[in-house]
């Protein structure tokens, strides 16, 4: 076993200088540096939508890089394909395990290079070989013919680390590798982690637990937008202000609409104890009338399962969801009472993309529109027009389908249909938002801000779920921060700042010894 | 390269005029097509004006019961599902309608029966897949299997004939010189396009088979629509076993075979999306109309329904292919 050191001495083996990889409208990488060396351990430290996922893809040669150099192990290196970059030593192992649930586990460790002799797989070789690696991996007890599907999830992170080690690689990169375990489990993989690189195997390791960072890591690369704001920060040393403020330093300044005094009132929306198990658990807040509360959280904290669950998407485990004083039972209750939702999802949750605008803008209320049954597309589309006026809707234009306009449009018509519903059926008294700026382009943004505001002044409680910090900050009255199913943390937005939110979000250490 | 000239607006309204409308008149285009070769084929009898009208009504009347169903089927496929017991539920319709017992409560008791028996094995379908979760596909096959089975043993696998004047009349009555079971397929197209199009009903199937979330999201009862689905399914299925009991003056556990191919067949020809979420009720009228002008077609040229099927097979994927390749040209057309 190597003591993670603050010194590493082996060479070299990947570097990156100024890499730039864009996408249609986005940035993605703009200018990254990174030095791995051989038997280290370097974590890769950024906010959603540093550019982390496109870094490793560009890596793995899921994507290619348009610009800057990388060089591994003294070579240019630019693969051109996922196999590729196997074949050059590179193992990608994604947060979201792509394993064949239902080939072996041999099979899935020599996945697209199996062993063959004339077309026919050689299964014994492949499991005695699947089952040598395995015992490298210090699990030897994992039968090679079994059933990936059958292995808990930890057991399946060894599968894919296998299938890494059959490709002799010599730089793993993990993806968040410890967010599907648990807490023992997280031991078992640092003790694999620490032998891989005892036998001079570099790991990229990213995660957004500093407390595992500080435990596993050698260095750490903070990327911020796309570009590096640190580079090789000793892992252990760093204190942690140093390193969200590397994560956060703003560049681009959001526009939000100032804030207006809160009357206090009676809370709209109450939930108490609401648990949902292996998702959240005792969750209970509040909403008033008018007042906009976020909850900051990172992807995999439960907090779109939290939304879900209080509009009745989801059936709760235990605890209560009462809107104006009335239970909330299910999606058709939440509805009927004046709760409206803006799913995380808009595409697959919330759209009808081939149906024209008005159509999308009136799927909750065009009974309301109806005469004995009778839907009346005239009076539908006349509503649909006001409200798309009322949101700045472009184009204005009603009558084309869904599909032609663009994120904030689109998302424009999702907080019209419950607009459109309080207008008609009356009474949208609390809209849920699941990250209402996903893939809405920065100009768009400020839009909707000004259109969630406006909700709020008129009346309307919002819910608001993001993982960019600022917008929380910046849009909510009341802050909540959610990590690992828990609501951790309660504050007016603004007692707080964007260092102290992104550290409860991700370690919360600044919260121990802190009465909540 | 997509290149601007037309604005965009005015761009995709006119895409959303035509997909329908170039659909549809592609059907009649087929259509079309198929009358010439009949009168190439037999021109001495297109050429006596009362035959080709009355082979018009023989074609119409050939239609109908299947047609009836296919409005159904339509239903069905845009709300997201499949109904592959349609020919099942009709044999157990008409079977049930035929007994000696429910004979004796005249024509009314007839077609209620049959009626009541069709929205029952729907509401059964409809509660295996909405509440069972189980998938449409094998809910229906299921019940393809066990309603034909339950028909045999009510039935005694006999030939039950119908007694009742009035119900075996309904085929041989003609309203204004048209057969009333013209009138009746004439009555159940209308009727669903206007739910289909105009109705709160229709705007919910669209949108459970467009996106069922969004749809469940919105405040839609996903599970009880695709219900009321299933049962309207079962209904037409009922009309359609009173039309074909008439027609045949008899009902049978064999009865209707297949019709679940031929109505399914009809909706997609007919531009409904097998995926849900799109389709139209006067398409699938054409396309059960296309196939009954080639039944029709080799009738009148005295050929084997053998190859008659063959054919129908072929003018399946003859049609969905011309339909995608002019999917695709007119999308790409509309870009330039």
């Amino acid at each position: 076993m190597t003591a993670a050191g603050e010194s590493v001495t082996g060479e070299v083996v990947l570097r990156l200088t100024d890499v730039v990889k864009t996408f249609p409208g986005v940035r993605a990488l703009d200018g990254v540096q990174l030095e791995v060396r051989a038997g280290e351990v370097h974590c890769l430290l950024g906010q959603n939508g540093a550019g982390k996922s496109t870094l490793i893809k560009v890596l793995a040669g899921v994507h290619h890089a348009d610009d800057g150099e990388i060089s591994w192990l003294g070579e240019p290196f630019a693969p051109a394909t996922p196999q590729a970059a196997m074949r050059a030593g590179i193992a990608t192992i994604y947060q979201e395990l792509d394993l064949v649930d239902d080939l072996s586990v041999a099979e899935n460790a020599f996945l697209g290079h199996e062993r063959s002799r004339f077309g026919f797989t050689r299964r014994r070789s492949t499991a005695a070989r699947t089952r040598q690696i395995l015992g490298r991996l210090g699990h030897a007890e994992i039968p090679p013919r079994r059933a990936v599907r059958a292995l808990p999830a930890a057991g399946k992170q060894i599968v894919s680390m296998a299938r890494a080690l059959s490709h002799d690689a010599r730089l793993i990169v993990m993806d968040e590798p410890s967010a599907v375990l648990a807490h023992d489990e997280v031991a078992n993989l640092f003790r694999i982690i620490r032998e891989l690189t005892a036998q001079g195997i570099a790991v990229i390791y990213i995660s957004h637990r500093l407390a595992e960072i500080r435990e596993i890591g050698d260095r750490v690369t903070v990327l911020k937008d796309g570009r590096t704001t640190a580079a090789n920060l000793p892992a252990r040393t760093t204190p942690t202000r140093e390193l969200v403020g590397k994560m956060t330093g703003r560049s681009i300044e959001y526009v939000f609409p100032p804030r207006r005094e809160l009357t206090p009132t009676e809370p709209i929306l109450v939930v108490e104890g609401l648990t949902r198990h292996g998702e959240f658990a005792d969750a209970s807040l509040a909403v008033a009338q008018g007042e906009i509360v976020g909850i900051a959280g990172l992807v995999g904290s439960g907090r779109s399962e939290l939304l879900e669950t209080i509009f009745g998407a989801r059936r709760a485990d235990a605890g209560t969801v009462t809107l104006a004083g009335r239970r909330i039972t299910g999606v058709g209750s939440a509805v009927a009472r004046g709760m409206g939702m803006a799913p995380e999802e808009r595409k697959s949750q919330a759209l009808l993309l081939d149906e024209p605008v008005y159509k999308n803008m009136t799927l909750a209320s065009f009974a309301g529109f109806a005469h004995g049954g009778f839907t009346d597309a005239r009076d539908e589309r006349a509503a649909s027009l006001k409200t798309a006026d009322l949101l700045d809707l472009r184009p204005r234009d009603v009558d084309r389908p869904a599909r032609t306009l663009s994120g904030g449009n689109q998302q424009k018509v999702v907080v019209g249909r419950w607009l459109l519903r309080g207008s008609k059926v009356g009474g949208t008294k609390l809209l849920l938002l699941d990250e209402p700026t996903r893939g809405v382009d920065v100009g768009a943004r400020a839009e909707l801000y000004q259109v969630i505001r406006g909700l709020a002044e008129d009346g309307v409680g919002v819910l608001l779920v993001s993982s960019e910090v600022p917008e929380v900050l910046g849009l909510a009255d009341r802050v909540l921060v959610m990590r690992e199913g828990r609501l951790v943390h309660e504050a007016p937005a603004d007692e707080l700042d964007e260092d102290t939110v992104l550290d409860l979000v991700m370690a919360g250490s600044l919260l121990e010894g802190e009465p909540t | 390269m997509i290149t601007e000239t037309a604005p965009p607006e005015a761009r995709t309204e006119r895409r959303h005029l035509d997909e329908g409308l170039v659909r549809n008149l592609g059907l009649v285009g087929v259509l079309i097509i198929l009358v010439v070769i009949g009168i190439i084929t037999r021109p001495e009898l297109y050429s006596d004006p009362t035959w080709v009208r009355n082979n018009v009504l023989v074609i119409l009347q050939q239609a109908a019961a299947i047609g009836v169903v296919t409005v159904g089927m339509t239903f069905v496929i845009i709300g997201g599902g499949i109904d592959l017991s349609v020919g099942a539920i009709i044999a157990l319709s008409g079977v049930w309608a035929t007994t000696l017992a429910t004979q004796s409560y005249g024509a009314g008791g007839m077609i209620f029966t049959a009626l009541v028996v069709g929205i029952a094995v729907g509401v059964v379908n409809g509660v295996l897949i909405s509440y069972g979760k189980l998938v449409p596909f094998i809910a229906t096959l299921a019940m393809l299997v066990s309603a034909r089975g339950l028909a045999a043993q009510i039935s005694g696998k006999q030939t039950q004939v119908s007694a009742n004047d009035t119900i075996n009349g309904i085929a041989t009555t003609k309203l204004i010189g048209v057969p009333l079971l013209v009138w009746i397929l004439a009555l159940v197209v209308a009727a669903g396009w206007v739910l289909l199009n105009r109705t709160t009903f229709g705007r919910r199937t669209v949108a459970v088979g467009g996106n069922p979330e969004a749809a469940r999201l919105a405040g839609i009862n996903v599970k009880r629509h695709t219900l009321y689905l299933y049962a309207l399914s079962g209904l037409c299925c009922g009309l359609g076993a009173i039309m074909l009991t008439s027609q045949a003056t008899s009902a049978q556990a064999a009865m209707a075979n297949l019709y679940e191919l031929d109505a399914i067949a009809a909706a997609i020809i007919g531009g409904t999306l097998l995926s849900g979420g799109r389709g139209t009720i006067v398409g699938a009228l054409f396309g059960v109309l296309v196939f009954s002008t080639i039944t029709n077609l080799f009738a009148i040229n005295n050929l084997s329904t053998e190859v008659q099927n063959m054919v129908k097979g072929g003018i399946i994927v003859a049609a969905v292919l011309i339909q995608q390749f002019r999917y695709r040209s007119l999308t790409q057309l509309l870009k330039r």
